[in-house]
């Protein structure tokens, strides 16, 4: 899980980058140019085969310990005080997968899978930033964005320092660092990618 | 105080148990929760019922006998306490006290609120142990060791074996419990020849024993009564990566 979970937060930080580029408000030229780079490159193609597979092992992985973990009580305790001991999304992981999955179904049938289907059919990509317009100017698309970036917030938020401490990540000077910096990260990123659909519903970036 | 408990009755391991629940007047604040529990006994044996069986040694909390878990928390409400140092005075006159046994495939119930804990036995046995030369015991300070790595050692030596990381474990994972065990004896000299078997050893058998995988909760440390941390977990798991991908002999 802590490879695979590392592995897709890179690709975290890759993406967010390059949909950062909407913020120079350049009417999307910047982000169209590094979006046409990423989709035509072959290297980059390799890569996405590879995410899909850290993705798919991700998934397969935290499915198997759910459903082996879930199988350890099987008599449950009538008053289960866990709110007492630790964090609720801790404790949530494959709830808040679960929903980062629906989430990612919806996110690549809106850009993805198009943009894949145009470029093969016609040759050429899609104006990607325009169909960033078209599809957050639908404010139940724009709810739904934000519930899935929610719940990537948290996911990270337990995800990241989880990952450091299953490779062996002990040391009580570095730890602390780990920790802030994953929080860092689980607002950070997820403010970002939440601030495209909320600035382009509202027609701050156009 | 006017306590009314409501205790997991279970007369074996394949009775499915209940709850049965029992009005307690004049408990004294000063009581330990088992001493509660002894008032209790007698009420029942005196009224000709079966007393609740629960584990119980030392009663000043180093045995790690007792394992209660007392309104939903294993211990009880109190950070850093073992039953048999709970006293009354943290409850309230008046309140209703929900007492369960550990709850774990891998813990089942003997009795009541008695569960078998020797699965813990035998992880220990797998490799909890370091090979000494029989004869005079050798003189004391004949192997230094360096004082950070002594003070660690022994804050993982603390941990007593009461299974209250896997009663607290959301995934009933005996981590906590396996990886002070492991810390203990890899930071010190004398644990040095089995340190790589060792490691595999006792995680293979806690696999086998049915406990579940750790996911770095935490709930474990929270509810130790030895307050044992999980930064124990991950030198485990450094421990764990180490010897699978050095072996100490070719292959």
């Amino acid at each position: 899980m802590g490879f695979t979970g590392l592995f897709l937060i890179l690709f975290l930080i890759v993406h967010v980058t390059i949909n950062a580029c909407i913020f120079l408000n350049d009417h999307g030229q910047t982000f169209n140019a590094v979006a046409h780079f990423m989709g035509t490159n072959i290297l980059v193609h390799f890569l996405e085969l590879g995410l899909f597979v850290g993705l798919i092992l991700h998934i397969v992985q935290g499915w198997i310990i759910w459903s082996s973990n879930s199988k350890k009580r099987p008599v449950k305790y009538a008053v289960w005080g866990a709110k007492a001991n630790s964090h609720w999304y801790s404790r949530s992981m494959g709830l808040l997968g679960t929903l980062i999955f629906i989430f990612l179904v919806i996110h690549l049938a809106n850009f993805w899978a198009p943009n894949r289907y145009h470029y093969v059919v016609h040759g050429e990509e899609l104006n990607l930033f325009e169909r960033m317009k078209a599809v957050f100017s639908h404010p139940g698309v724009v709810l739904i964005y934000l519930g899935g970036l929610v719940s990537l917030s948290y996911h990270l938020m337990h995800g990241f320092q989880s990952a450091f401490r299953t490779f062996g990540m002990n040391s009580r000077r570095y730890i602390p660092i780990v920790k802030g910096i994953g929080v860092a990260f689980a607002i950070i990123v997820p403010v970002l990618f939440a601030l495209m659909p909320i600035l382009l519903y509202f027609k701050v970036i156009s | 105080m006017h306590i009314t408990l409501k205790v997991w009755r279970q007369k074996n391991q394949q009775d499915p148990g209940h709850f049965e629940t029992y009005q307690l007047d004049n408990v004294n604040e000063d009581m330990s929760f088992l001493e509660m529990f002894d008032v209790l006994n007698d009420k029942l044996i005196r009224e000709g019922k079966d007393p609740v069986a629960f584990d119980h040694d030392c009663r000043e909390g180093i045995c790690g006998m007792c394992s209660m878990y007392i309104n939903g928390r294993p211990h009880g409400p109190l950070k850093g306490t073992t039953t048999c140092q709970l006293h009354m005075r943290h409850f309230k006159d008046g309140d209703t006290i929900v007492v369960e046994p550990w709850r774990a495939a891998a813990f089942p119930v003997i009795k009541d609120l008695v569960v078998d804990r020797s699965a813990f036995d035998r992880i220990m046995q797998a490799g909890g142990f370091i090979s000494v030369n029989t004869g005079s015991a050798p003189d004391a300070n004949t192997i230094p060791v360096e004082k950070d790595k002594a003070d660690a050692a022994f804050a993982a030596a603390a941990c007593i074996g009461c299974g209250a990381c896997v009663a607290a474990c959301k995934n009933s994972s005996a981590m906590l419990f396996v990886s002070a065990k492991i810390a203990q004896l890899a930071l010190l000299p004398q644990g040095q020849p089995e340190r790589k078997t060792r490691v595999l050893n006792m995680i293979a058998q806690m696999q086998k024993e049915g406990f579940g995988s750790c996911s770095n909760i935490g709930s474990c440390e929270a509810e130790c009564p030895k307050e044992i941390p999980i930064t124990f977990i991950a030198k485990a798991n450094s421990e764990y990566l180490k010897a699978m991908l050095a072996a100490d002999l070719p292959e």
